[in-house]
Parts: C-alpha cells; structure tokens; sequence
C-alpha cells in the first residue's frame, strides 16, 4: 500500500503519521503543499495534524487552498483514500470533501488527553479492524474539534453509517458526540482524535494501530 | 477601489466566543448586554475600478475562500 503524508506549514503532526503508517506496513511518501502533483499510484492520502498556516482566516481554510489541494480533491474524486486527522480534519471540510464544518470547543479551551471513543461505523476500510461497538482510547488535542453540520446532514450521517466514531464523554460540544466522519463512498475518513499518536504501548495506548493495520490490510487487498 | 468584507456566524449559529465575551462584560458590571456576536473585518485593496465588478470578484472571494458559508454569512461594501 502506498501512501502520501502532505505537510503543510503548521504541520506538527505529519512525521508521527508517517512513522504510524510505515509501522503498519505501508510504503510513505512524503509530499509539499507546493508540490502540484502526488507521486505515481498512491492508494491513501494523509493530512495530518497541527495549525496549517497558523491557522490564519480558519483552521484548515488556507491549506485547503494550497496546490497540492487539487491534486487530493482529484484523489479523491476518482475514489482515492484520503484520511484527515485533527487539522486534517478541518482541511478535508474546508476542501468540501467532508460535510459540516469544526468549531471552536463549547468550552473555548485547548483540549489535550486521552478520550474513550465508541466505533460506531466497523463497514470502512478504516475501522473494518474493529467492532461495532467497540471502546477505544485515543488522545485529543484541539481547540476547534466542535463538528457542526445541519441537522439534515446530521441525521443523513447517521442514517447512512457514516459516523465512524463518537465520544463517550463529548469534550468539545461536538453534536452527536461525533468525533469522526466517512464520506458518502466511505473511502475519505476526517477524525479529531489522533491515531497515530497511539501506535505504541509507550504512548499509553496502541489502540490507533488497528486504523492503520486495517488500512494497509484492505488497501493491498483491493 | 477599496472593499470591506463583514463575516458574521449566521443566526442560530452558537457563538462561544461571543458567548464569553457578554459574560466577561457582565462580571466586569456592565449590566444589560444581552446578546454578543463575534465576526470578522476584511479589508481588500482592489485594482478594479469598475464597482459592480469589484463587488462580483469580492463575492467570489467570499465563495471559495474568505467565508465558509456552511456557517457564516458575510456582506460586502465596496467603498
């Protein structure tokens, strides 16, 4: 599985992604946001987390701009993976590849721990590692993970099984307790919490491994 | 020709921000506020000098860049 890590100025969290997927497996390439073009048969894209641009105007709102953005957005278009994490994230909203937007935290501050999440979604390529159901425990750190959307897009979120994960103690107001999203082909995954911050019994929990074994096993697969 | 961009959370939007700013004004004494609602001014530098284009190219600015109108609504004033 080949797999492209872009890095935005701002980018903290693109060489921790980096190393996840290389860990699980995948063969990384690392990619500019000025590059133009992504390198030849990648099958997944990682936007990784941090404060792109400072996140000057919105968080991800500049990114989503930059040239390599176009490149991702045709990625993705012809059904191309594409997994956005915390300013991710709010990178693949902007680009209008994920529905809803992420506000500022209900509680206005920065938010860094450990939070229990619900998998609510196993039918993706990216969750297919776990259980329905199951409860994992993923670090957070954000001050804009509040997902908003209108309640039509809410309920055909929910209807459609495209809520991959959900807070069991929602920290940031984020409705529904929504924590990550699917996109409609199920093949685009936006989540706050960070994975690849969780690879490693080192890191106090190694539960973000499943994401990415499950990723690299169903991507070589197909 | 100058443009002035206004983005403000469209109604109905919870604002937090605004939110703590009426409560800080009101432990600071300043009784009465009943509503805070915080946006954002743009100023643009244009080198159009026809207004009904100027406004037209803000707009598109707007669209796909300045305000993201999932949440936000915005007016422009070319001046």
């Amino acid at each position: 599985m080949k797999a492209a890590v872009i890095t935005f100025p701002g980018s903290n969290c693109d060489r921790d992604l980096a190393l996840a997927l290389t860990a699980a497996g995948a063969e990384v390439h690392r990619v500019w946001h000025k590059d133009s073009a992504l390198p030849e048969g990648i099958d997944l894209v990682g936007v990784p987390g941090g404060f792109s641009f400072g996140d000057y105007l919105r968080c991800g709102a500049i990114a989503a701009q930059s040239p390599i953005g176009a490149a991702v957005r045709a990625h993705a278009a012809r059904g191309g993976y594409v997994l956005g994490i915390c300013n991710g994230f709010q990178v693949l909203t902007e680009m209008a590849l994920l529905p809803g937007v992420l506000m500022r935290n209900a509680g206005l501050k920065f938010i860094c721990k450990p939070v229990g999440l619900e998998v609510a979604e196993a039918q993706s390529a990216f969750t297919a590692g776990w259980g329905k159901g199951d409860s994992i425990s993923l670090p957070v750190a954000h001050h804009d993970g509040n997902y908003n959307a209108d309640a039509a897009t809410l309920d055909r979120l929910e209807g459609e099984g495209r809520v991959a994960f959900r807070y069991l103690d929602n920290p940031n107001g984020s409705a529904r307790d929504i924590a990550g999203i699917l996109s409609e082909n199920r093949r685009v995954l936006g989540m706050m919490p960070h994975p690849e911050r969780a690879v490693d019994p080192a890191q106090g929990s190694a539960d973000g491994s499943v994401l990415f074994r499950s990723l690299v096993a169903g991507l070589v697969a197909a | 020709m100058k443009a002035r961009v206004h983005i403000m959370l469209k109604d109905g939007v919870l604002d937090p921000q605004g939110e703590a700013v009426r409560h800080a004004l009101g432990s600071l004494g300043f009784a009465g506020v009943t509503g805070v609602r915080q946006g954002k001014l743009i100023e643009l530098d244009l080198a159009a000098t026809d207004k009904t284009t100027a406004e037209a190219e803000v707009r598109a600015m707007c669209d796909r860049l300045l305000a993201n109108t999932v949440i936000e609504k915005y007016t422009v004033e070319i001046l």
